[in-house]
């Protein structure tokens, strides 16, 4: 499934629409240098964090796209850089666990 | 053997928005060199990881990058507060980051960890007051 695919099953928010990627894994964690020790490639990384770091984690790992939970907002220097690294930036209003679960099924993974 | 290509970044300390440029940027030179995904996720990882460290606790330093026909080299200087305890520091979960630091989803203690982690050598050389050098090299053949 693309990371287009997921944003429509999961009725997400497309933020910033990125590029188009298969997605392979659902990751979930908040601290970024754990994420960045252990998301696996190509993985819809799902989250409640909204700061800039976020996109500098997700190109590292090459995150097929970034779903924030709970209806929060990413900072403007997020957006900015969603949009200049081309990163799929969504967001959902349901928590981190429901999304997590959805997508997980959605996605088969 | 031919010389070895050079880069060096200057890591601004007050700036968390420029926190990632470095990395970001040898990761892209890395992908033009056409090395291997796997070599460049791990070097992009730890001078990410470098770069963070620098910004939190050192107010910013220089990554020098030097990538060989076999390796590549990155070397971090600071002329931060040092590294009182450096085996504290390598252990995962330890962390001194400022609660200002640990609500930007930093400061999980997995810094010098990862950066182990993912190089196959790492060296830290220290003096309380005077700043750290952490040598990494990650081979790529």
């Amino acid at each position: 499934m693309t990371n287009r695919e997921l944003a429509a099953a999961l009725g997400l928010r497309v933020i910033c629409p990125g590029a188009e990627r298969e997605i392979k894994n659902v990751y979930c964690g908040d601290l970024l240098s754990w994420v960045m020790g252990r998301i696996p490639s190509d993985a819809a990384w799902i989250t409640v964090m909204t700061n800039h770091n976020v996109a500098a984690v997700a190109v590292l790992r090459d995150a097929a796209c970034v779903v924030l939970c709970d209806g929060a907002e990413p900072d403007a220097q997020l957006l900015a850089r969603a949009e200049s690294e081309g990163i799929a930036l969504y967001a959902s209003e349901e928590d981190v666990c429901r999304t997590a679960v959805r997508a997980v099924a959605a996605a088969g993974v | 053997m031919s010389e070895p290509i050079r880069i060096t970044y200057e890591v601004d300390g007050e700036d968390f928005m420029s926190a990632g440029t470095a990395s970001t940027d040898m990761k892209r030179v890395l992908r033009q060199l056409g090395l291997d995904s796997e070599i460049i996720r791990r070097a992009a990882i730890a001078m990410y990881e470098g770069e963070i460290n620098m910004v939190i606790h050192a107010h910013g330093g220089v990554a020098e990058v030097a990538i060989y026909e076999d390796r590549i080299e990155m070397n971090l200087i600071d002329h931060g507060p040092g590294i009182p305890d450096v085996e504290l520091a390598m252990s995962a979960g330890y962390s001194t980051a400022a609660e200002n630091i640990r609500e930007l989803g930093f400061g999980a203690g997995m810094g010098l960890p990862n950066m182990k982690k993912y190089t196959d050598e790492m060296t830290i050389e220290t003096e309380v007051g005077k700043g750290t050098t952490v040598r990494m090299v990650v081979r790529t053949v």
